[in-house]
C-alpha cells in the first residue's frame, strides 16, 4: 500500500465514505421521519424526500440578508467541509481510513466544533434577534456538552492507551471484552446524550419545530435560503450520520473492513448502513415518547452525562 | 562573542529609553521604536543561538551593580521566553507607531515602554537572585507607568493602577523572601549555587520557598485568587502595553514557577504539583466563565488570559506530578505542552489585544453592547480578530488546538501509570480543559459575532473607519504567527524540547518526533496539523466547487440577491433588537448563577392612575468579581478600620506625645534590664 496505487486506494476509500455519509445522512433523516410518522399513525413523506428537498434548494436563487458580511456565506461551507473531512478520515467503513493515524478523537471533536462555531457566527451575522438567540443557546449547550464528551473520550482511551479513533475501533474488534466493559458502556451512554445535544434532537431541541421562542438550531438558520440552506441541511444531516456512525462502530465494530480490498469495503459500507439505520430507528422511536426539555433543565441532563463519563473514567482506572 | 547579544540588548534598550525621554515629540516615538527593535533583534539572535546550540550564554560583571554584581545566564528555558517576548514586542511597537497619536507619545510613555520591553527581555536571562530581582522590579515599575498613562482622563485608571501596584508588590515581596531564603541557605546568590545546595535543604525550607514563589509568580501570571489586578489593569492600559503585559509579562510568572520549582529546587513532592494543578483548574474555569459573561472587550480578553494561564499551570503541574511518580518522558510531554500553550497564547492574545485597541480607537469605546458590523468597516482588523478568536477557541487548523491536544495527550498517557491522587486529579483536569474550551468558544463567538458581525448598535460603530496601516500590520503579524504555529508547529517544537530538557530532570532529549506529523515518542498518539489543514482546505474548495456546479446546472442561473432579513416575518427590525453581548451570555450566566453571583436590579414604576399599568421598567445587571468582593474588599475594609483606629493615637496634643515617649522608654528599659 504505497506509491501511486496506495494514493488511489486511499482516495477511493475516502470518496466511498464521503459519498456514503453525504447521501446516507439525508436518507437517515428520511428514515427517522418515516419511523416517527409510522408510530404516530401517519403515512409520512417518502424516505428520499430530504434528497429531493436538497435538489430543489440547490437549484434556487441565492439570497442573503443585506447587512450580512462574507461570514454568512462561508459558515455553511465550513459546516459541510468539516463534515466531509471527518467522513474521509474516520473509521466508518474500514478501520484503515486514509490519514487514519491523525484521526484522533480529540481532533475530530474540535473539527466538529469548528463547524458549530462557523454556523453560530453566521447566525449572529444576520443582525436579527432570532440569529442571536439560536447562536447563544447553541453555544451554551455546546459549552456544557464539552466536558461530558472529552471525559467520555478519556474513559474509552484509558484501556486502549490511545485516543486514535481507528485504533479504538480495532481494539474493540480484537478484544470484544473491552466493549462489554462497564467503562465503555458508561462512556458511550454519555456520548449518546452528547450526540443528541449536538445534533439538536429531542429532548434537547425539537428538529421539526418552528415555534419561535423555543427553537435553537432552527433559529440559527432562519435567514438561510436556497443553496445556502441546502448546505446547512446537508451539513447537519451529515454530522448526525457521522456521530451515529462513530457511536455504532465503537459499540459494535463487527462488519467493518479490517483489511484492504474492495469486497471488504463493500461489506463494511453495508454493515455501517445497517447499524446506523438501527441506531436511527431506536432514536426516532425514543423521540416519539419524549418531550423537549426546558432550556434551563438541559444543564441537568448534560451534567448527568458528565457524571456517567467521570464514573466511566474511574472505572477504567480501577478495572485495569 | 557569545554574550554580546545580551550587552547589545541592554544598551539598545537604554538608548531607546533615553531617545524616548530626550528627543522632541516628532521623532521621539520613531527613535524609541527603532532602538527597541534593535534590542529585540539582538535578544532574538542570542536566544535562537542558545536554542540551536543548547549551550547557555553567560555574562558576569561585578562593576555594573554595587555589592552584588550582575550575573546573566541564558539557558534554553529562558531563551524560549525571550523569543516570545521579542516577537510580541516587535509587533506591539510596530503597532505603537500608529497608536502614538492616541495618548502614547508622551515622554514618560516613550521612555517606559522600551524599559518595560528590555527588562522583560532580560528577566529570563538573570542568573542570580539580585539580578533577577532588579530586573523584575524594573519590569513591574515600568509597566505600572504604562498603566497610568491615561490617569488624567479616567478615574478608573488610577484605581486600576493602585490595584496593580499593590498586587505586583505583594507578589514581588513573596518572590524576594523565597529567593533570599534559598540563597541564604546556599551561601551564594547565583542560581547555579542554589541549585546545587537545594537538594540538601530541610523540607520545611523547600516547602516554604516553593509556596512563596507560587504566590509571587502566580500573582504575576494572573492565577486565581491573585488575578484581581488583571481585569482592571489590562483594560485600562493603552493597547500596545496591554498586548505586552498579556502576551509577554504574564508568561514570566509561569517562567518563575518553573524556575523555582523545577530548576532551582529540582522538583518536589506530589502535593506541590497537585496544588499547582488545582490553582490551574480554578484559574482556567474562573477566567473562562468571566470571559464568557464579560461585555467589555478588553476585560473579556484579560479574563481569558487568566483562563489560558490556568491551562498552562495545569500542564506545569501535570509535568511535575509525572516527574515525581517516575515518568520523565510523559512529564516532558506535559512540559512541552505547557510551553507550547504559552507561546500560542502570546501569539493570539497579542493579536487580539492589538486589534481590540484598534476597535477602541475607531469606535471610541470598549463596550461590546454598542458595537456590531465592524467587519465590513474594518476588514483587516476584523479578520485579525477573527483569526485570533478562532485560535484561542482551540479550533483547528489554528495554533490553540495543537497545544490543547498535546496537554490532553499528556494527561491521558500519564493517567494509567500513576497514584490515586493523580488518578483523581487527571479526569478533573480533563473536564476543566473541556469546560474551559467550550466556554472560551462561547466567549469568542460572542466577541466576534456581537462586535464584528451583524448591524452596528451605536453611532461610533456605524461611523468607524479602518486604523492606520502600522496598527493593522502589527496585529496581523501575530495573527499570521497563529496560522503558522497551527499548521506547522514543528518549527518550534525542537526548541521547546530543548527548554524542557533544561527544566524537567531526566527528560529524554526527544519526547516528540515530528516531521509532517507530530508523534509522541514511545506512545500511541499522532497528530498531523498540516494534513488536517490541507484536508480542510481541500474539502472547503470542493464544497464551493460542487455548489457552483449545482447552481450552473440550475435552469434559472440567477445572481446573488440581497434582501431585508426575514426575522419570522417581522415588519419592524432595528439594530437594537439584535442580541447584545449581555443577552448572548444570559443563558450561561443563569446556569452558573451560583458562581458568578450577578448583581441584578429591577425597578418597575407604575402609572399614578392604576397599579395595573406599568409606566416603565428599569433593569440593570452587572457581574462583579466574586473573589474581589468576598476576599479583597473585607481585607481592605479591615486595614482601613485599623488605620482609622490608629489615627486616634495622634491628636496633636504635645502632652500625649511626651507620654508616648515615656512609655516607650520604660518598655525599652524593661526589656533590656
Amino acid at each position: 500500500m504505497n506509491g501511486i496505487g496506495g494514493v488511489i486506494a486511499a482516495v477511493l476509500v475516502a470518496g466511498a465514505q464521503i459519498a456514503a455519509v453525504a447521501v446516507g445522512g439525508p436518507l437517515l433523516v428520511g428514515v427517522m421521519r418515516k419511523v416517527r410518522c409510522h408510530i404516530e399513525g401517519r403515512v409520512g413523506p417518502p424516505i428520499h424526500q430530504p434528497l429531493r428537498d436538497l435538489r430543489k434548494l440547490f437549484s434556487k436563487q441565492c439570497m442573503r440578508p443585506d447587512q450580512a458580511s462574507w461570514v454568512f456565506g462561508v459558515g455553511p461551507v465550513v459546516l459541510v467541509a468539516t463534515a466531509v473531512l471527518i467522513a474521509a478520515i474516520s473509521p466508518l467503513a474500514t478501520t484503515h481510513p486514509p490519514l487514519g493515524q491523525t484521526a484522533d478523537f480529540f481532533a475530530i471533536v474540535f473539527v466538529l466544533l469548528l463547524g458549530s462555531v462557523a454556523l453560530a457566527l453566521a447566525a449572529l451575522d444576520t443582525g436579527t434577534p432570532f440569529g442571536g438567540m439560536g447562536s447563544s443557546r447553541a453555544m451554551t449547550i455546546g459549552a456544557l456538552a464539552e466536558p461530558a464528551l472529552l471525559v467520555a473520550i478519556l474513559a474509552m482511551s484509558i484501556p486502549a492507551h490511545t485516543s486514535n479513533l481507528p485504533a479504538l475501533v480495532r481494539i474493540g474488534l480484537a478484544h470484544p471484552q473491552l466493549i462489554a466493559s462497564p467503562e465503555r458502556f458508561l462512556a458511550l451512554g454519555s456520548f449518546l446524550v452528547v450526540i443528541l445535544a449536538e445534533s439538536g434532537r429531542l429532548p434537547v431541541d425539537n428538529p421539526s419545530t418552528h415555534l419561535e421562542l423555543t427553537m435553537i438550531h432552527e433559529a440559527m438558520v432562519l435567514e438561510y435560503a436556497g443553496p445556502d440552506l441546502g448546505l446547512v441541511i446537508l451539513g447537519e444531516s451529515m454530522r448526525l450520520a457521522l456521530l451515529l456512525g462513530l457511536l455504532v462502530n465503537l459499540l459494535a465494530p463487527w462488519g467493518i473492513a479490517d483489511r484492504a480490498g474492495a469486497a471488504a469495503l463493500v461489506i463494511g459500507l453495508g454493515a455501517l448502513v445497517g447499524k446506523v439505520v438501527v441506531a436511527g430507528i431506536v432514536i426516532a422511536t425514543f423521540e416519539v415518547f419524549t418531550a423537549k426539555l426546558r432550556l434551563f433543565r438541559l444543564p441537568e441532563l448534560l451534567a448527568g452525562a458528565f457524571v456517567l463519563a467521570v464514573v466511566g473514567a474511574f472505572t477504567a482506572l480501577v478495572v485495569r | 562573542m557569545s554574550n554580546l547579544s545580551l550587552v547589545i540588548t541592554a544598551i539598545a534598550g537604554l538608548s531607546a529609553a533615553i531617545a524616548g525621554c530626550a528627543l522632541p515629540a516628532k521623532t521621539r516615538v520613531h527613535a524609541a521604536v527603532a532602538f527597541t527593535w534593535g534590542a529585540c533583534i539582538a535578544a532574538l539572535v542570542g536566544s535562537l543561538t542558545v536554542l540551536h546550540t543548547g549551550h547557555a550564554m553567560v555574562l558576569n560583571s561585578s562593576r555594573i551593580l554595587p555589592l552584588t554584581g550582575v550575573t546573566m545566564v541564558l539557558d534554553p528555558l529562558g531563551a524560549v521566553f525571550v523569543v516570545v517576548t521579542a516577537v510580541v514586542a516587535i509587533a506591539s511597537t510596530l503597532y505603537w507607531l500608529g497608536y502614538a497619536s492616541h495618548g502614547l507619545s508622551t515622554r514618560t510613555a516613550s521612555a517606559a515602554l522600551p524599559i518595560f520591553v528590555t527588562s522583560m527581555l532580560l528577566v529570563p536571562a538573570a542568573g542570580s537572585v539580585a539580578t533577577f530581582l532588579w530586573l523584575w522590579e524594573l519590569m513591574a515599575l515600568s509597566s505600572l507607568l504604562l498603566v497610568l498613562v491615561d490617569q488624567r482622563r479616567r478615574e478608573e485608571t488610577r484605581s486600576a493602577a493602585q490595584w496593580y501596584a499593590v498586587m505586583t508588590h505583594v507578589g514581588a515581596s513573596a518572590i524576594l523572601f523565597a529567593l533570599v531564603m534559598l540563597s541564604a541557605h546556599a551561601g551564594n546568590q547565583t542560581f547555579a549555587a542554589i541549585r546545587i545546595h537545594a537538594v540538601h535543604l530541610p523540607a520545611a525550607v523547600r516547602n516554604t520557598a516553593f509556596l512563596l514563589a507560587l504566590v509571587g509568580f502566580g500573582s504575576k501570571a494572573g492565577a486565581v485568587p491573585l488575578h484581581v489586578w488583571l481585569p482592571k489593569a489590562h483594560p485600562e492600559a493603552p493597547s500596545p502595553a496591554s498586548a505586552l503585559m498579556s502576551g509577554a509579562m504574564v508568561n514570566l510568572g509561569i517562567y518563575g514557577i518553573v524556575l523555582v520549582g523545577d530548576r532551582l529546587l529540582g522538583g518536589g513532592p506530589a502535593w506541590w504539583w497537585l496544588t499547582v494543578t488545582a490553582v490551574g483548574v480554578v484559574s482556567a474555569l474562573f477566567g473562562a466563565l468571566h470571559a464568557a459573561t464579560s461585555t467589555d472587550l478588553k476585560r473579556l480578553l484579560a479574563y481569558s488570559t487568566a483562563d489560558n494561564m490556568g491551562l498552562v499551570l495545569i500542564g506545569v503541574g501535570a509535568s511535575g506530578l509525572f516527574a515525581t511518580t517516575g515518568h520523565p518522558a510523559i512529564a516532558a510531554i506535559a512540559m512541552v505542552s505547557a510551553l507550547l500553550l504559552t507561546v500560542n497564547h502570546a501569539a493570539f492574545k497579542g493579536s487580539l489585544f492589538l486589534s481590540a485597541g484598534s476597535v477602541q480607537v475607531a469606535t471610541g469605546s470598549r463596550d461590546l453592547d454598542g458595537m456590531g458590523g465592524l467587519l465590513r468597516r474594518m476588514p483587516i482588523t476584523g479578520a485579525v480578530f477573527l483569526v485570533g478568536g478562532l485560535a484561542i477557541a482551540a479550533l483547528p487548523p489554528l495554533n490553540g488546538f495543537v497545544g490543547e491536544w498535546l496537554l490532553f495527550q499528556s494527561l491521558l498517557h500519564g493517567l494509567p501509570t500513576s497514584s490515586t491522587a493523580v488518578a483523581i486529579a487527571v479526569p478533573v483536569g480533563v473536564a476543566a480543559l473541556a469546560l474551559t474550551g467550550g466556554l472560551t468558544a462561547a466567549a469568542f463567538v460572542k466577541a466576534i459575532g456581537v462586535g464584528f458581525l451583524g448591524r452596528p448598535r451605536s453611532e461610533g460603530a456605524a461611523t468607524a473607519h479602518e486604523v492606520p496601516r502600522t496598527m493593522q500590520l502589527g496585529a496581523a503579524l501575530l495573527a499570521g504567527a497563529c496560522v503558522v504555529l497551527g499548521v506547522v508547529p514543528m518549527i518550534v517544537l525542537p526548541a521547546l524540547e530543548r527548554a524542557t530538557a533544561a527544566a524537567v530532570p531526566g527528560a529524554p532529549a526527544h519526547s516528540l518526533r515530528s516531521s509532517v506529523e507530530l508523534r509522541l515518542a514511545g506512545l500511541q498518539g499522532v497528530l498531523a496539523p498540516a494534513l488536517l489543514a490541507a484536508g480542510l482546505a481541500l474539502a472547503f474548495i470542493a464544497v464551493i466547487a460542487i455548489r457552483r456546479l449545482a447552481q450552473r446546472r440550475s435552469h434559472l442561473r440567477l445572481a446573488l440577491r440581497r434582501a431585508e432579513p426575514w426575522g419570522c416575518g417581522r415588519e419592524l427590525q432595528t439594530a437594537r433588537m439584535q442580541y447584545t453581548a449581555t443577552s448572548f451570555a444570559e443563558p450561561l450566566q443563569q446556569v452558573f448563577d451560583d458562581v458568578l453571583r450577578p448583581d441584578r436590579d429591577l425597578n418597575v414604576s407604575h402609572l399614578a392612575e392604576s397599579r395595573y399599568y406599568t409606566e416603565k421598567i428599569a433593569y440593570r445587571t452587572s457581574i462583579g468579581d466574586v473573589v474581589e468582593h468576598n476576599v479583597y474588599r473585607p481585607m481592605i475594609g479591615a486595614v482601613n478600620a485599623w488605620g482609622q483606629w490608629a489615627r486616634g493615637l495622634q491628636n496633636g496634643s504635645v502632652h500625649r506625645y511626651l507620654a508616648y515617649g515615656l512609655v516607650v522608654l520604660v518598655v525599652i528599659l524593661a526589656v533590656i534590664v
